[in-house]
């Protein structure tokens, strides 16, 4: 079912999208909508024309595709399946980790954090050897990310375009989040409000730091693109530094050092834009 | 891997086959795609753990697959030509005629990212939230190029069959 939200009133229905007309011709649509959908094609024969084309479209899309469906499998294709599979399960999982970087990161680390099952080394393992990998793969640009700064630009990348679960404790829960987080890392920590420049928070998470648990939390804009603030305390030397400016790839990151903690802030948005929620970040996070 | 998630990807593979066909235009193509998305799948297993379908896991591995050869051929000038152009239609000779036919050479006429929404909107019949994380975009976008997509192909092929238009339209 599509997520449309729609308006509750009654009396005053929604106007007719073109993404409606797409639902209905897939059938995504749920039935109150559905029914409002059709009362609107039933005035607008212009519209039954553009709908009904594109449900002609599916049907022929249907012939001309299915055969593939039903027609044997070329033996290649589950004979290097098995050969795939066989030395699948002879590879360690960790293994692959450091070359896929990225997906493989994504698919794993969160999953075995949240399941628990695996020890923190190992996934501390994987988070530093992905961010040797990349490095080792990029040109230096000399915008190189190194330490804490990398591996919040590493897990911004991992987490970020988790639809389903980008953070552990949600926003809904800030009360629990907050102790929660404060606990594990020893230190008071709570996420700035960052509205004022734009962004909402989804949530936070814990993850493996270099030598101890940190703190990711997780904003998204008005149209949805994320923007993670990653709290630590293994900060080098502690001394507090200005803002830096580093990149990884797609990925924008301001980072600095306060008072032994270090702060990071991620997200594929515009350099200046970052600087601000930076600079709002500092601002409400300053002891004052 | 456990047998069940085994017969998965089996019975995924006719699939996958079908999504590579319409994506490609042609079945060898098709078939070398399905084979690497086998591969990657098989490599990848033990970072799937169970985190959403392993069907559209499987479709978001042959987008990753098929968007790199896109991009690795637009990048080849030679080839530049022909880039959206298929070799001729290699289908089932017991579908129907010409009506499909032309239906395939619009298809493969569409920008890749259109054609792959449309296919698996239209065709796997996937919801539009499985098919904006398979493509890794918002939803919006999913939209507006599953619009695009059938208004494209509303125009071309309306004209019927008397206008083959082989030339690339740019």
């Amino acid at each position: 079912m599509m997520t449309l939200t729609h308006d509750p009133r009654p009396n005053d229905p929604r106007p007719v999208t073109e993404a409606d007309l797409h639902a209905h011709v897939d059938r995504q649509l749920d039935p109150a909508r559905e029914a409002e959908v059709l009362q609107y094609l039933a005035t607008r024969p212009d519209e039954q024309a553009r709908v009904q084309a594109w449900q002609q479209q599916n049907e022929a899309l249907h012939r001309l595709l299915d055969p593939l469906l039903h027609e044997p499998v070329p033996p290649r294709l589950p004979a290097q399946l098995r050969s795939d599979l066989a030395e699948a399960s002879q590879r360690l999982p960790w293994r692959s980790l450091a070359a896929g970087l990225a997906i493989a990161l994504l698919s794993a680390a969160s999953t075995w954090w949240a399941r628990g099952s695996i020890d923190d080394e190992r996934v501390r393992t994987a988070f530093i050897d992905g961010a040797r990998s990349a490095q080792a793969s990029q040109a230096s640009t000399g915008d190189d990310l190194r330490g804490f700064a990398r591996r919040a630009a590493v897990a911004h990348v991992v987490y970020s375009p988790d639809i389903r679960r980008p953070v552990e404790v949600g926003a809904d829960e800030e009360q629990a989040l907050v102790a929660w987080l404060s606990k594990r890392l020893g230190t008071q920590v709570r996420p700035p409000l960052l509205k004022a420049v734009g962004y909402e928070l989804i949530g936070g998470r814990l993850l493996p730091g270099d030598s101890g648990p940190v703190a990711q939390f997780m904003y998204h804009d008005a149209i949805g693109q994320r923007m993670t603030l990653y709290v630590t305390r293994e900060a080098p030397g502690g001394a507090t530094t200005a803002f830096r400016f580093g990149r990884d790839g797609p990925v924008n990151v301001f980072y600095w050092v306060d008072r032994q903690v270090g702060y990071a802030i991620s997200g594929g948005a515009e350099r200046q834009e970052l600087l601000r929620v930076a600079q709002e970040v500092h601002r409400q996070l300053a002891p004052g | 891997m456990r047998q069940e998630d085994e017969s998965e990807i089996v019975a995924g593979i006719p699939h996958l086959r079908r999504y590579a066909r319409g994506l490609t235009g042609d079945r060898e193509r098709a078939d070398d795609l399905v084979q690497d998305t086998l591969e990657r799948t098989c490599s990848r297993f033990p970072l799937w753990q169970r985190r959403g379908a392993l069907r559209a896991w499987m479709f978001g591995i042959m987008h990753n697959l098929f968007i790199d050869r896109v991009r690795a051929r637009r990048s080849q000038p030679e080839d530049a030509l022909d880039t959206e152009l298929p070799e001729p239609p290699d289908r089932p000779t017991q579908t129907d005629g010409l009506e499909l036919r032309d239906l395939d050479r619009v298809l493969a006429r569409l920008p890749a990212e259109q054609r792959e929404v449309l296919l698996l909107v239209g065709v796997e019949e996937m919801s539009y939230q499985d098919v904006a994380r398979i493509v890794g975009v918002p939803i919006g976008t999913v939209m507006s190029r599953l619009s695009r997509a059938r208004e494209r192909l509303r125009a071309e092929l309306q004209g019927g069959c008397e206008q083959p238009r082989i030339q690339r339209v740019k």
